[in-house]
C-alpha cells in the first residue's frame, strides 16, 4: 500500500471508546458489512453511509478506549478509512489496529488543526500530516519498521505468511 | 543498577533480558485466554495462519461466558465453532454456566504469581491481584499468540497509587477505583502499569484487589498489579498450585514515573456518571436519583464478598425495582447458595441470573430501554453499553446498588449498616 494517504476528515472528540466504535450488540453479526454500517452510529449515525474509501478519523485523546474488541479496528478499515489520526490512543485499538493493517498515527495537536471535512494527507514513513485544505503542517509519530512492515502487508497475518512465504 | 519496578521484573523475568520501562520485549506467555466475544475471531485468523497445531493446549483455555446461554442462532455457531476447535485442539473450554473468563482464570488455578498471562478480553488486567501481569490484546495478536506462545510488549512505565489508613463504614474497594479514576482521567495511564499500594491495600481482601486491578484499564493502563503476600499464596494453595511462582515486588529505589496519594480515611462513597468511567461524583451529589434497574454482578464486583454486601442489605427486604444478580462463576453460585444469599435475593425479588458477564456487554439478560436509569457494579458506564443508548449507567459498589435495589434511588450507603 501507498505510505502516503489522503481524504476527507472526519471529526470526533476524546474518549471515542470501542462501544461507541462498535457497539457489542453487533459483534455477532457474521456479515462484516452489516456490522460495519453500524460504526460510530451512537455518535454519528450519518458515517458509515457517508464515509468514503481513503476518507480518514481525525480524534482527540485515547481514541479506541475500553473493550479489546477488535471489531473496532476492524469496521473502520472495512468502510475504507485510510487513517486513524489521533492525539493519543488507547493500547489494545493501538495494537489491534496495526495488525489489521490499519495505519494509527499520534499527533499532537490535530484536533485544534484540523475541522471536519477538511482534506488531510498523512506521509506514515515521513511523520507529516498535512492539512491541505488549510494549508497548515503538523509533525506525527512514526511506527518502528517491523509494525510499519504490518501496515504495509495489511495486517499481521498477512505479514507472517509473506515471511514464512520467502522463508520457505 | 537502577532498581526495578514489579512489572520490569515480571517482563524482565519473561523475556530473558534486563529490561526497563520503555524497552520493547519478546516474552513467554505463561497462560493465554479467550472468551466467546473475541474467540471466533482468533480461531480464523489462527486457521488462516496455517499452523496445525497450538503451541501448548494445556497454556490455552476459552470461555463461554459473553453471550451465554446463546441468545441466538448466530451466537449458538459461534460457540460450536470453539467447542469443535478447542476439542480439535485438546485446549479446555468452559462452557455455558462456569461463570467470567477472569473470574475462573483465577479460580482455576491459571494465574501464577511474577509471570505473564494475556488474554482477548480488556479485563485481563484483573489478575494483577495476584502479582501476574497479565494484559489485553486483540484476536488477531491471540492467534499468534495460540501459535507460538510469544508476544512483543513494551514495558511499561509504572504509575504507583498508595491508599494508607481504615476505609471509612460504607466504602469499598469500588470506591476506592473509581475515585482513582475520576482523579486520573480516562487515559490518566495510558499505556503504565497501575501499582496500587500502602497499608488499606494491604488490609483489602484478594477480592477487593480484583475490583482494583479489573478497572486499571479504565484509566488506560496496560495492567494493575498488587505486590503478591500470604493472601495470595493462601488462595493459590486453596486451588492447589504450590509452586512454579514467584512473590515479586517493585524495589524500594525503582523508578515510579507518576505518584498518586490517598488517604483512605476521607474516601467517600462514590458513583461514576452517564457516560464515562471517569465522571466519578461523590455519592451525595446524586443522592435521591430515581432507578429503574439495579445490576450486581461481573468480573469487577460479582464475587462472594460482594453478594454477601448486597445479601445483607436486601436480606427481609423487597426490591422496588428490577434487579438482576449475577455471580461471577459457579464457585461463587454455589457459596451465595449454602450461605442462603441466593433465597435471600428470591424472596426479595431479585432475579438472579446464571454465571456470566450478564447484561454487562449489552446483548441479553437485561437490556435498559431508553431513559432508564441503571445502578451497576460493572465497570464501564459508555452510552450504550448495557445495549440500549438512550440509558443511564451509574457504577457504584454492590452496597451502593443493593441500596438501590430496595429503596429505588441512589442512597448513601453509610446511612444503614449492611
Amino acid at each position: 500500500m501507498a505510505m502516503k494517504v489522503r481524504g476527507r476528515a472526519w471529526k470526533f472528540g476524546d474518549n471515542i471508546d470501542t462501544d461507541v466504535v462498535i457497539p457489542g450488540r453487533y459483534l455477532t453479526l457474521r456479515d462484516p458489512d452489516e456490522m460495519a454500517s453500524h460504526a460510530m452510529e451512537v455518535v454519528r449515525p450519518d458515517f458509515a453511509r457517508m464515509v468514503k474509501a481513503g476518507d480518514l478519523v481525525v480524534a482527540g485523546r485515547n481514541f479506541g478506549c475500553g473493550s479489546s474488541r477488535e471489531e473496532a479496528a476492524f469496521v473502520l478499515k472495512r468502510l475504507g478509512v485510510s487513517a486513524v489520526v489521533a492525539e493519543s490512543f488507547a493500547r489494545i485499538f493501538f495494537r489491534n489496529a496495526i495488525n489489521l493493517g490499519l495505519p494509527v498515527v499520534e499527533c499532537k495537536g490535530v484536533s485544534e488543526a484540523v475541522n471536519d471535512g477538511d482534506e488531510v494527507e498523512v506521509d506514515l514513513e515521513g511523520g507529516v500530516v498535512r492539512n491541505v485544505t488549510k494549508g497548515v503542517e503538523l509533525k506525527c509519530t512514526v511506527l518502528p519498521d517491523f509494525l510499519m512492515d504490518f501496515v504495509r502487508s495489511g495486517g499481521a497475518i498477512e505479514a507472517l505468511k509473506r515471511k514464512l512465504k520467502a522463508q520457505a | 543498577m537502577m532498581g526495578k519496578t514489579l512489572a520490569e521484573k515480571i517482563l524482565s523475568l519473561a523475556s530473558g533480558v534486563d529490561a526497563y520501562k520503555g524497552d520493547i520485549v519478546v516474552v513467554n506467555v505463561d497462560f493465554a485466554m479467550a472468551q466467546d466475544g473475541t474467540a471466533p475471531l482468533a480461531i480464523d485468523a489462527f486457521k488462516n495462519m496455517g499452523v496445525e497445531k497450538v503451541w501448548d493446549s494445556s497454556r490455552i483455555a476459552l470461555v463461554i461466558d459473553h453471550n451465554a446461554p446463546s441468545p441466538n442462532e448466530g451466537v449458538s455457531k459461534l460457540h460450536k465453532m470453539m467447542r469443535e476447535w478447542a476439542a480439535n485442539q485438546g485446549v479446555r473450554l468452559y462452557d455455558v454456566g462456569e461463570g467470567v473468563c477472569h473470574q475462573l482464570m483465577m479460580e482455576r488455578g491459571h494465574v501464577k504469581p511474577g509471570k505473564v498471562v494475556l488474554g482477548a478480553d480488556s479485563h485481563t488486567c484483573t489478575y494483577g491481584a495476584l502479582g501476574a501481569l497479565a494484559t489485553g490484546i486483540g484476536s488477531t495478536e491471540m492467534a499468534a499468540v495460540f501459535a507460538c506462545g510469544q508476544l512483543w510488549m513494551r514495558v511499561p512505565e509504572t504509575f504507583l497509587v498508595v491508599f494508607e489508613g481504615k476505609l471509612p463504614k460504607g466504602v469499598y474497594a469500588k470506591d476506592m477505583i473509581l475515585t482513582v479514576i475520576g482523579k486520573v482521567g480516562a487515559d490518566g495511564a495510558t499505556y503504565m502499569a497501575v501499582e496500587y499500594t500502602g497499608t488499606t491495600v494491604k488490609e483489602l481482601s484478594l477480592e477487593g484487589r480484583m475490583t482494583l486491578c479489573n478497572m486499571a484499564v479504565e484509566m488506560g493502563g496496560k495492567t494493575g498489579l498488587v505486590a503478591p503476600d500470604e493472601k495470595v499464596t493462601e488462595f493459590l494453595r486453596e486451588r492447589e498450585v504450590t509452586d512454579g511462582y514467584e512473590l515479586l515486588a517493585s524495589d524500594e529505589d525503582a523508578e515510579f514515573s507518576e505518584k498518586l496519594e490517598i488517604d483512605a480515611e476521607n474516601l467517600v462513597p462514590v458513583a461514576a456518571c452517564p457516560h464515562s468511567v471517569d465522571n466519578v461524583k461523590p455519592i451525595e451529589k446524586v443522592e435521591g436519583t430515581p432507578v429503574n434497574q439495579v445490576f450486581i454482578g461481573t468480573c469487577t464486583n460479582g464475587r462472594i464478598e460482594d453478594l454477601r454486601i448486597a445479601g445483607r442489605v436486601m436480606k427481609d427486604r423487597k426490591v422496588k425495582v428490577r434487579t438482576i444478580i449475577v455471580p461471577a462463576s459457579r464457585e461463587v453460585y454455589l457459596k451465595a447458595l449454602r450461605e442462603g444469599l441466593i433465597e435471600a435475593f428470591i424472596k426479595a425479588g431479585a432475579t438472579v441470573c446464571n454465571p456470566g458477564c450478564g447484561p454487562c456487554v449489552g446483548t441479553h439478560q437485561g437490556i435498559p430501554s431508553p431513559g432508564d436509569v441503571v445502578v451497576s457494579t460493572a465497570n464501564r458506564n459508555f452510552k450504550g453499553r448495557m445495549g440500549c443508548d438512550e440509558a443511564e449507567i451509574y457504577l457504584a459498589s454492590p452496597h451502593t446498588a443493593a441500596l438501590a435495589a430496595v429503596t429505588g434511588e441512589i442512597r448513601d450507603p453509610r446511612e444503614e449498616e449492611p
